[in-house]
């Protein structure tokens, strides 16, 4: 439920749906979200420059001389945005993954947090439905949730000076896959060989805030051998 | 013939800017664009662009351009300390803020930018840059806009349109405003802050440090003390916040800022005084002072309607 709206500064303002980090306020948001965007793409709504989910939040950014904060809520509290399936918008995306221990850095620091073996946590991983929270920080770096409960861990103590474009790291009950070469204190357990993130493309983002992601698991002669698109 | 500039030396940070990329900050990809809008509304006025043009911008030291081709109506605007040196070497003080024509073999060196920070280089006609979803800025960070998504690199070749308009130059009189305080509305967090800090933000100065570049200003002064959290739930960032650290030292998140952040907003610089504050130079102190957004949205008014002036 939308529970608050403020303003950020004077061109933006913030839709608020509570302090709950869970996929069913996640989809309150997202719902938001895709319907800020339908109507910015059907010109129902003038003056939009951003609208960027996160966790529990989605905030609204627009340029002051077009338009001001006080219509854009008008035009929220005056819509029934809430009434639209996600799947209108959203899709379900297989993402492959190599895990390989050249690939899997912190198996080891899993297994002895988790005391389950490198196959258990993997399959876990892989059974996993997970869904898009957010994309950000970078570009394309999409954030996913919910990991199983026995796959919960911190991160690391020091961060990595560097990890690899498309890395697939776990911390707590999120995921995450490394669009650029970037430092990070995720435990890393695997690694993509798809292009997240093409900025050239017309569809620049492979995923969208409000996406499913099932992951599948490839062998290493796979990984080398994959061409993107 | 194609007409170009060679880059001889390409300054500090000199990138291609438009007034920005939007729609994708969903997706990771902030606007970015340029920093001060007016002055880069004044350096395509100047030459007869559009105003929306891409225009190239420097910060502090910019670039050394020489022309190869036919002559061009360029302007530089800005308080810019530059020259133009002819064919021959003969070198001439330039002015800013004053359209001129440069001939083939003429260089302009841009030497420095004074008690500010950027400034901007148009020509009419525009240069010939790669629309990147609809826009020519320029995130470094990310490698994306014209020139691959780099700053510009010595032996770059910066081509430009050959315009069929008149030539004519222009003039225009402007003046930085001095002052240093800096308007702004809460932030979303301000209630985290300790009642003293609250007071110290609005009462103390805060000094531009030398970490800071379009991605944001990071400030030096009396520590802000949180006594809420130290990090909230990762939240889509707007341009303009500040932001308070564990450390207690704000930055003001600038156009090239990330697209989600974790630390408490204290407050939002109103737009009408962003260029203003983007052109305070390293060392300066900084006063903030609350507005409310009546107040910021008739600024915003008297900002744009400055415009027309020129």
């Amino acid at each position: 439920m939308l529970k608050k709206i403020s303003n950020i500064g004077d061109c933006g303002i913030t839709c608020d749906f509570g302090d709950e980090v869970n996929k069913k306020t996640n989809k309150e948001v997202i719902k938001l979200f895709n319907f800020i965007q339908t109507s910015v793409n059907n010109k129902k709504i003038k003056g939009i420059l951003n609208y960027t989910p996160s966790y529990n939040k989605l905030i609204i950014n627009f340029e002051l001389g077009k338009i001001k904060s006080k219509e854009i809520i008008e035009f929220i509290k005056g819509s029934d945005y809430s009434k639209t399936a996600l799947s209108e918008k959203n899709k379900i995306v297989e993402i492959p993954i190599c895990y390989d221990e050249e690939f899997a850095l912190d198996i080891k620091r899993l297994e002895e947090k988790t005391k389950l073996s490198f196959k258990e946590i993997v399959n876990e991983h892989l059974n996993t439905d997970f869904f898009v929270y957010m994309i950000g920080f970078v570009p394309g770096q999409p954030f996913l949730g919910d990991l199983n409960k026995s796959l919960y861990h911190d991160r690391l103590d020091t961060p990595r000076v560097k990890i690899k474009k498309g890395s697939v790291g776990i911390v707590e009950k999120f995921c995450t896959i490394y669009t650029f070469e970037s430092p990070g204190g995720w435990n890393i357990i695997g690694k993509t060989p798809l292009d997240l993130f093409n900025i050239n493309k017309k569809n620049t983002s492979v995923l969208s805030p409000g996406d499913t992601v099932k992951f599948k698991s490839i062998t290493k002669k796979d990984l080398s051998s994959f061409k993107n698109e | 013939m194609s007409n170009y500039f060679k880059v001889l030396r390409p300054g500090i940070n000199s990138t291609f800017q438009d007034l920005g990329r939007f729609g994708l900050q969903h997706l990771g990809i902030v606007a970015s664009g340029c920093m001060d809008q007016l002055l880069f509304y004044i350096s395509n006025k100047l030459v007869g662009n559009k105003v929306s043009q891409g225009a190239l911008e420097f910060a502090y030291q910019g670039p050394l351009l020489e022309l190869v081709g036919e002559s061009a109506l360029v302007a530089v605007s800005g308080k810019v300390n530059f020259n133009v040196i002819n064919k021959n070497g003969e070198t001439k003080q330039g002015t800013p803020n004053e359209s001129f024509v440069v001939s083939n073999g003429d260089k302009i060196d841009i030497l420095s930018t004074i008690n500010s920070v950027y400034g901007y280089l148009s020509i009419l006609g525009g240069f010939k840059l790669k629309e990147i979803k609809g826009s020519v800025s320029t995130l470094v960070r990310a490698k994306i806009g014209p020139n691959n998504g780099n700053k510009l690199q010595s032996d770059d070749k910066i081509f430009f349109n050959k315009s069929n308009s008149a030539v004519k130059t222009k003039k225009i009189e402007f003046d930085f405003d001095t002052d240093n305080t800096i308007r702004v509305m809460k932030g979303l967090q301000f209630d985290y802050f300790s009642k003293k800090s609250q007071e110290d933000f609005f009462s103390k100065e805060y000094k531009v440090t030398r970490l800071t570049d379009r991605m944001g200003m990071r400030l030096e002064g009396v520590k802000l003390e949180n006594t809420v959290s130290k990090n909230i739930k990762s939240e889509g960032i707007t341009k303009g916040s500040i932001q308070i650290p564990g450390d207690g030292q704000p930055i003001v998140l600038l156009s090239d800022h990330p697209t989600i952040g974790g630390y408490p907003k204290i407050a939002n610089v109103i737009s009408a005084d962003y260029d203003k504050l983007v052109q305070k130079t390293t060392g300066l102190n900084l006063k903030f002072k609350l507005v409310d957004l009546s107040i910021a949205e008739s600024a915003f008014e008297d900002y744009i309607a400055s415009f027309n002036n020129f």
